[in-house]
């Protein structure tokens, strides 16, 4: 647990920090919290010879919410989501899905910014994303560019992020209707076993619209589209239910590892998803 | 002469025995004040860190080490090749096997040590390491010891003749290559035959998996070799620190004198820091080498995955009953993993430990135990995890058996249990495996602990739960787990234990200073326990003097008498006894002073608290504090000046606390989540030195019953590698898994004990383990489940729910 030697930077701005990304390339990763990248250091599973922490770097740190949408900076961390003032009345599935992530001594230190951009199919934020979603801003030596979260993941840690980009910010639109985030994990700490992130709305006893998505079901999180499309003109019934966990069952992709096998992985998966439906519904 | 205090405020100021006295360890390691091994930092002192094998089980046929050398700050790599000439590369295991320090020709376990790369920093040394090149040709791994009982490859060939013949091992005759033993207890054709002959027999097959003690600070040690005076220091995280001068002492050749141990504060052992370890002889011969101290503290990883695991019993027993329920006989076979050394720490001549506790709190009249232990390519150990020598495994076998036992004859567990108790009457009693339980009053703290739970109440609930799941009211299912155990811990008495020849006796020295304090020094050591605090308190009930006076010293071995060391539950029954014992010896001396002082013949002092008074005359008296200064200060004939007492103590018997479990549980079949809604833990320990370390211990002790029985494991796959080897997946539960914790007692004191002590650190591991076991496979008893496997974590819950048929 001794990573190796490497040098560190702490930029004051932005184009400090995509100046040394242009320098050193692939030999040079951003740091938020730290608190992936630097375990994969110590166990020299990830080589990272120049290090650049943006804790220095301002403008990163701020929660806005406008009226039509919420604008989170990259350096804000799982904490302050919790604590925000505002921002659970307009969006309470963050507050939920964040006091889910790992104990209040990582969420003090953990980011959006590093939670989204990493790309660990474990992570709580990335399927949250993709269910609101958001669009995340990366700035690059020619600007910024926007990218919808739903086509950020291509597989586990790799994204449409260039290596020498930087993800800024995360915005999502006021989410409408019910929600709920639904994890089962094995301890306080661990990633998902399953985890079904929810927004639902009705009208009149019938479903209008349902985005979901599914997280540490695939080498990304798994945005099912079939599955909200299943429930759209129902009044979630058991049947409708029945068809949505179905639809996303099609969409997920499950390994075996020490939470169990695949047939159980996808059992508790539509055992999620239909509490985090129920919990939505009755919220709508 | 008058006292302005009543008698019950004298006992009050002592806080001796029976006091809620607060930890008096709690105020430096609060504040962060603790002083572990880690935080030992001499001058010039250098890093020592191992290459290690990522392979299971392979040949080695070279190691470069020139370009770990080039890296700045290191200054050596040892291999085997290079201990050799010491004789160091191999060293004698607690269990009478040997182990490789270094890799020597082939590795046998994944993260087997193969090279010792020491520099100057840490990451110094980190760097070296990777680039110490050790080619590997792979040989076929064994991780399953029924394997390798049938299995061409042998492991050790170094315990295999010439002419290919098998030579008998520390414990006798072997049977396979990759044979370590067979141990066996009881009668063997009588047991078969009371079984054989039964109107019901149950049988079942269980596995004890491999799990981890996993103390918080994992192992370490600084060694530190004085060339000028010839003497070694070497700091560690010891939980017997005598017993590692003497070991160091042996394989290394330097006189016993020139060694000093020293035990600093531990930060949790549960069995994990009594055996020897590669990193601290590597350490020794590199300060050796070197000249300077070398640390060497290992990471998570190292201490998962290669110092000391524990159980890892495939355990298979038949049980036999009248009709009525009473039982006539238990067979018992165990087929132990031992890993690729045979590592474990039990008395030397008890290979499987106190496995033969087996029979349990039952009085079961024919019973017979035996154990093969066997080779595999894991990594070696088998300690005492937070339990005396694999009473854990004895005691989940035995409690397990009741239940299937109550299945086959369509009866409740709990009265079953009751009417197999051992009656108070029948103590001491000699079970059919060989030992003498000292005392036990079973029936009495059952009813309590019944009564208390409600649990005919509990029943009528469990039995409504299954009506409303059949029905389809509810996804949960209810169960009520059960165990009573007895614990068998204060190893021990020197005619049977013994390790490595030491005997297992233990010790306390008393020097009581001239104003009425005192220090008192034993072979223990705490890591956690709160021996400052509880061995003070005996002390102040025996000597009379405030517990808050009595300074509690151990873990260096120049200054501490000689004692084999805190685990298995001993301290207490062994070390507390002599303590109590040392004492003794103070107040005799001092009633001959008070008697000098008061003028009066010996026999006509009598100690009351806090002091001698004369007999029929209270108001003369002489109080411990004014003794105390008497014995250096007055020249009393016949007496030596001074007050000082030593005690060696060999205990005549183990003492045997026992306790009654309970616990409720609700679990969702269709996540395979368990939630712990009640648990209640009524433990008897006899004599409580101190009520509130004894709720500490019992909640410390269910928590990691808690985790060993909801999912903590050791675990490989075929290849032989760890897939548990840090905390994301061996599970530590934290505040949030871990329930609230009812603790209640009894009191039946030790008949042998001078202070009727047990001992009670490990009771509740021991019978926690099967409790939360048997609250899981409980629930699912009503839908035909008899038996699975622990640890009952998730998905393994939906696994038993889902072969039931209950997913539909």
């Amino acid at each position: 647990m001794i990573p190796a030697e490497f040098e560190y930077y702490r930029p004051k701005d932005m184009a400090g920090v995509l100046s040394l990304l242009e320098e050193h390339g692939d030999d040079a990763r951003v740091m938020a919290g730290g608190h992936s990248l630097i375990p994969m250091m110590k166990l020299r599973m990830a080589d990272v010879p120049h290090l650049i922490d943006l804790q220095d770097v301002g403008g990163l740190s701020n929660i806005e919410i406008n009226s039509d949408s919420i604008h989170i900076g990259a350096l804000v961390t799982q904490s302050d989501i919790v604590e925000h003032a505002g921002l659970a009345d307009v969006a309470p599935i963050l507050r939920e899905a964040a006091l889910q992530i790992a104990d209040p001594q990582v969420r003090y230190m953990g980011t959006i910014g590093g939670n989204v951009a990493n790309g660990d199919p474990g992570n709580d934020m990335p399927g949250l994303m993709q269910c609101l979603d958001a669009v995340f801003t990366v700035a690059g030596a020619d600007g910024e560019r926007q990218i919808p979260a739903r086509d950020f993941y291509e597989a586990a840690y790799m994204t449409a992020r260039e290596d020498d980009e930087v993800l800024t910010s995360v915005t999502i639109a006021h989410p409408q209707g019910g929600y709920a985030y639904e994890k089962q994990k094995r301890k306080i700490g661990d990633y998902a076993t399953a985890a079904a992130a929810v927004q639902i709305t009705k009208e009149g006893g019938t479903c209008v619209s349902a985005s979901i998505a599914m997280t540490n079901l695939s080498d990304t999180p798994v945005y099912s589209e079939a599955a909200g499309a299943a429930l759209v003109g129902t009044s979630l019934n058991d049947a409708a239910l029945s068809a949505a966990i179905a639809a996303m069952w099609g969409d997920i992709d499950p390994t075996e590892d020490n939470r169990g096998p695949i047939a159980f992985k996808n059992h508790v998966a539509g055992v999620i998803l239909r509490r985090a439906l129920e919990r939505a519904w009755s919220r709508a | 002469m008058k006292d302005d205090i009543t008698r019950e405020e004298r006992v009050d100021n002592l806080k001796g025995m029976g006091c809620s006295r607060k930890r008096v360890e709690d105020a430096r390691f609060t504040q962060g004040k603790g002083n572990y091994v880690d935080d030992v930092k001499l001058d010039g002192m250098l890093f020592g860190d191992f290459v290690r094998s990522p392979y299971a089980h392979a040949r080695i046929t070279n190691i470069d080490t020139a370009a770990a050398l080039e890296v700045p700050g290191v200054l050596a790599v040892l291999t085997a090749a290079d201990l050799e000439p010491l004789g160091l590369h191999w060293m004698p295991t607690l269990a009478g096997d040997k182990q490789m320090v270094l890799a020597d020709g082939k590795v046998l376990f994944q993260g087997q040590e193969v090279a010792f790369v020491v520099a100057e920093d840490r990451y110094a040394a980190a760097d070296g390491i990777e680039l110490v090149e050790v080619e590997y040709e792979e040989l076929p791994v064994i991780v399953d010891p029924f394997e390798a009982l049938n299995s061409d490859v042998v492991l050790r060939e170094d315990l295999v003749a010439e002419d290919g013949s098998i030579p008998d091992g520390a414990h006798g005759p072997r049977k396979h290559p990759n044979h370590i033993f067979t141990w066996d207890a009881g009668d063997k054709e009588p047991t078969e035959e009371v079984i054989a002959n039964a109107e019901i027999v149950a049988e079942e097959t269980m596995y004890y998996h491999r799990t981890h003690p996993c103390p918080l600070e994992t192992c370490g040690c600084v060694a530190s070799m004085d060339k000028v005076n010839g003497k070694l220091t070497l700091w560690g995280t010891f939980q017997a620190p005598h017993a590692i001068r003497t070991v160091v002492s042996l394989i290394s050749g330097i006189e016993e004198h020139n060694i000093r141990v020293i035990s600093p504060d531990i930060g949790g052992g549960f069995g994990n820091k009594v055996g020897a370890y590669p990193g601290y002889v590597c350490s020794v011969v590199a300060s050796i080498v070197t000249g300077k101290p070398v640390k060497w503290i290992e990471d998570r990883m190292d201490n998962l995955m290669t110092t000391a695991f524990a159980r890892d019993y495939h355990m298979t027993g038949k049980i036999s009953a009248t009709p009525e329920g009473k039982i006539t006989g238990l067979h018992c076979h165990v087929t132990a993993d031992h890993g690729g050394f045979d590592a474990c720490a039990d008395p030397t001549k008890f290979p499987a430990g106190f496995m033969n506790i087996c029979t349990g709190s039952y009085d079961i009249p024919t019973a017979y135990l035996e154990v093969d232990g066997v080779y595999t390519n894991k990594a070696p150990g088998g300690v005492s995890y937070r339990c005396s020598f694999r009473v854990t495994e004895a005691v989940y076998f035995i409690e397990r058996m009741i239940e299937v036992l109550a299945i086959k004859l369509n009866m409740d567990a709990a009265e079953l249990r009751r009417i197999n108790f051992i009656k108070k009457e029948q103590f001491p009693y000699t079970a059919a495996l060989g030992w003498e339980y000292d005392s036990g009053d079973y029936h009495t703290a059952w009813d309590k602990a019944l009564k208390t739970v409600d649990y005919d109440g509990l029943r009528a609930e469990q039995a409504q739960r299954v009506v409303d799941f059949k029905a389809g009211k509810t996804r949960k299912l209810m169960g009520i787990g059960l165990s009573f155990f007895t614990e068998i811990v204060g190893a021990g008495p020197v005619k049977n234990c013994d390790i490595l020849g030491l005997g297992m006796f233990d010790s306390c020295e008393i020097r009581i200073h001239p104003t009425g304090s005192a220090i008192a020094r034993l072979g223990t050591i705490s890591q956690g326990q709160g021996h400052a605090t509880t061995f003070a308190q005996i002390l102040a009930s025996e000597i009379g003097l405030p517990a808050d006076s009595i300074t509690i010293e151990e873990g260096d071995t120049d200054t501490a008498p000689y004692g084999l060391g805190t685990y298995g539950s001993r301290s207490t029954p062994v070390a507390g006894a002599a303590t109590a014992m040392a004492g003794r010896k103070i107040r005799t001396k001092a009633q001959m002073i008070a008697a000098y002082l008061l003028e009066v013949h010996d026999n006509d002092v009598e100690f009351d608290v806090d002091r001698f008074v004369v007999k029929g005359a209270s108001e003369k008296f002489k109080t411990m504090k004014e003794i105390a200064f008497a014995a250096y200060n007055q020249a009393i004939p016949g007496l030596e000046p001074g007050l000082e007492a030593v005690s060696y103590y060999d205990p005549p018997n183990m003492t045997y606390p026992f306790g009654a479990y309970v616990c409720v549980m609700d679990i969702d079949v269709d996540t395979g989540v368990p939630e712990i809604r009640r648990f209640y833990a009524l433990d008897d320990c006899g004599t409580r030195i101190n009520p509130m370390i004894i709720e500490g211990q019992v909640h410390g002790g269910l928590t990691e019953a808690l985790a060993v029985a909801l999912g903590q494991e050791i675990a490989y796959d075929d290849m032989g590698n760890c897939k548990t080897g840090t905390l994301m997946d061996f599970f530590l539960p934290t505040a949030w898994e871990v329930p609230n914790y009812e603790t209640d007692f009894t009191v039946t004191p030790s008949p042998h004990h001078p202070i009727g002590a047990k001992g009670v650190g490990e009771s509740p591991h021991v019978g926690g383990v099967p409790c939360f076991s048997n609250a899981v496979q409980d629930a699912f008893r009503p839908f035909g489940n008899i038996h699975t496997n622990m640890p009952h974590d998730h998905w393994r819950i939906w696994k038993t729910a889902n072969e039931l048929g209950l997913h539909g």
